[in-house]
């Protein structure tokens, strides 16, 4: 029943397809900028390939690319869960939740990202494990210390877990108050209601704005770089400052960024649309 | 409460000095004594804005009134020791606009609450949900999504989902408002059954043949006041005030 009524959609997009090409010249709707985008980027290869400064830039940078796909993830992860904490705790009967939410979101989000890094990674984080590991050394026994990279990594999740929270709260929001009173008539609880008949339809209008995140996320991580970790950019300004190779350090970092965030954000088009489509009319 | 068929039984819904201001300043629902008996069906009528869905509403607090006491089947709904989750199983209710759940399917919108709230197992649930669907005359939708459902359908599957709970009580809010004309009848023919099954029914509507066919009182609002309460057809055949006469002057023809 669903395969019917995604092919029969389908077809009637096709049909859209044609009317639109009737109306105008096929090459006033043909996406150019992402033949250009294409062209630059196997321009760019090709360099990489071919020229030896490249190459060795290239060499020298890419091994940080796992390290910024790992503070990408965690810091996605994290930002999601205070995400939606925070944006459910917004929306809380509870007046202190609903206010230390607020306050956390209006907080982070009225910091730029570079002095909250610092002043996370270098102050908030050392004051506070210093108490704490004082408190684990005369209890347990032992201490523990969190690497700079965490540092950022947590610094990312608590600005992003900001936006996110704004985003869960929209989106929850946006589900017309009817469904909950369906859902908690029928005997279901608060939470029982949020869970299966509130979020999972608010997820429709949270997916794409967390998926335009976590591609920001993936661009933030390059902040990491003022603490030392040696993700991309790290390693891009090394090679750089050491060899005096600018030209070629920045070029195969940016090289490296753009490929990530034109795959990513083309996938997310792909989702979007599957999402549109398998959905159409549904209220 | 003069006309009150089964006095001296206890109610099945009791509504004593139950008054709804909201903002401070909207008397929505103003100091009304109601007693519903068990298996008895009750059409509450009156202009728009005074306060019918309110009055409704409190039955399963999805209002809180700001003064008064409600009762149904003995539990008192604004006692804090009140599991109101349990109350609201037992007490259904529809909606002028369906609200069905749109991301879920026919079957899943009428399992869903029997799996969570009464925790019946899967084949459980389906198999009353089937049944369910079957009384209201649509058992070969069970996979369709609600937006593929006529708006009549989409009512049909609202009430059977509600009664998948095994209901003590039924509330119906203008159920049929939303609908095309041609399908009022559909809907109507399931409450009208219901009602013969001797299900305690509280149903806000102006259809007034579903008054005189099913109702056994009938309840004018005005302005959040009970202005009067009887039999469906002496109250709208012999009004005894000017706003209860003038009120259906405007509806029947
Ligand atoms: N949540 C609310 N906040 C503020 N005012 C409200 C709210 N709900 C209802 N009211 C007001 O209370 C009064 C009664 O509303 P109610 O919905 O109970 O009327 P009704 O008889 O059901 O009307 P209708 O026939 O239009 O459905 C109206 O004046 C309405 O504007
Ligand atoms: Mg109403």
């Amino acid at each position: 029943m669903i395969g019917e009524v995604a092919t029969k959609s389908s077809r009637h997009r096709a049909e859209g397809t044609a009317r639109v090409r009737d109306e105008k010249p096929w090459w006033d709707t043909f996406p150019w900028w992402g033949v250009f985008i294409a062209g630059v980027l196997a321009w760019m290869a090709f360099q990489i390939r071919t020229q030896d400064d490249y190459a060795l830039a290239w060499e020298r940078i890419i091994p940080g690319l796992s390290l910024t796909l790992v503070a990408t993830i965690e810091a996605f992860a994290i930002a999601l869960l205070l995400g939606l904490t925070a944006g459910m705790g917004q929306l809380s009967r509870n007046i202190v939740v609903r206010n230390v939410a607020r306050t956390y979101v209006e907080f982070i989000r009225g910091i730029p990202m570079l002095p909250l890094i610092f002043t996370v990674a270098l102050i908030l984080v050392p004051e506070t494990s210093d108490y704490v590991n004082q408190r684990l050394d005369a209890w347990f026994g032992v201490t523990y210390k969190l690497s700079f990279q965490m540092r950022a990594t947590v610094t990312l999740a608590l600005i992003y877990g900001a936006y996110m929270a704004e985003i869960f709260r929209g989106g929850i929001q946006s589900i017309p108050p009817g469904q909950s009173e369906a859902g908690r008539s029928l005997g279901l609880t608060r939470r029982q209601t949020m869970r299966s008949v509130v979020l999972p339809q608010a997820m429709r209008a949270i997916i794409p704005p967390l998926g335009n995140d976590f591609i920001a996320i993936l661009k933030d991580t390059s902040l990491l770089s003022v603490l030392g970790v040696l993700e991309i950019t790290q390693r891009g300004r090394q090679f750089s400052a050491s060899t005096f190779k600018f030209r070629e350090g920045y070029f195969v970092v940016s090289f490296i960024y753009l490929c990530l965030t034109l795959g990513l954000s083309l996938l997310l088009g792909v989702l979007e649309r599957r999402m549109t489509r398998d959905r159409k009319g549904e209220r | 409460m003069a006309t009150h068929p089964e006095s001296g039984t206890t109610s099945m819904i009791s509504l004593r000095g139950v008054s709804k201001t909201f903002d401070k300043t909207i008397h929505a629902v103003v100091d009304v004594d109601l007693e519903i008996a068990e298996g008895e069906v009750v059409v509450i009528v009156g202009p728009s804005g005074s306060g019918k869905s309110t009055v409704l509403r409190c039955i399963n607090l999805l209002e809180v009134p700001t003064e008064g006491y409600v009762t149904v089947d003995g539990f008192e709904l604004l006692d804090p020791k009140t599991d109101i989750d349990h109350v609201r199983a037992e007490v259904g209710m529809v909606f002028q606009q369906f609200n069905l759940f749109p991301h879920l399917t026919v079957i899943e919108n009428i399992t869903l609450a029997q799996r969570k709230v009464r925790g019946r197992s899967r084949s459980e649930a389906v198999e009353v949900a089937m049944g369910q669907l079957t009384r209201v005359g649509i058992p070969e939708k069970a996979d369709a999504y609600p937006r593929q459902l006529s708006g009549g359908q989409q009512q049909r599957v609202a009430i059977a989902r509600s009664l998948a709970m095994d209901p003590k009580v039924m509330l119906f809010d203008e159920p049929t408002s939303a609908l095309d004309p041609e399908m009022v009848k559909e809907v109507l023919d399931v409450m009208l059954e219901l009602a013969a099954g001797g299900m305690t029914m509280v149903v806000v509507t102006h259809e007034m043949g579903f008054a005189k066919a099913a109702a056994d009182r009938l309840v004018f609002i005005d302005e959040g006041v009970i202005v009067e309460i009887g039999l469906p057809e002496e109250v709208f055949s012999n009004p005894k005030h000017d706003r209860t006469r003038a009120f259906f002057d405007k509806i029947l023809y």
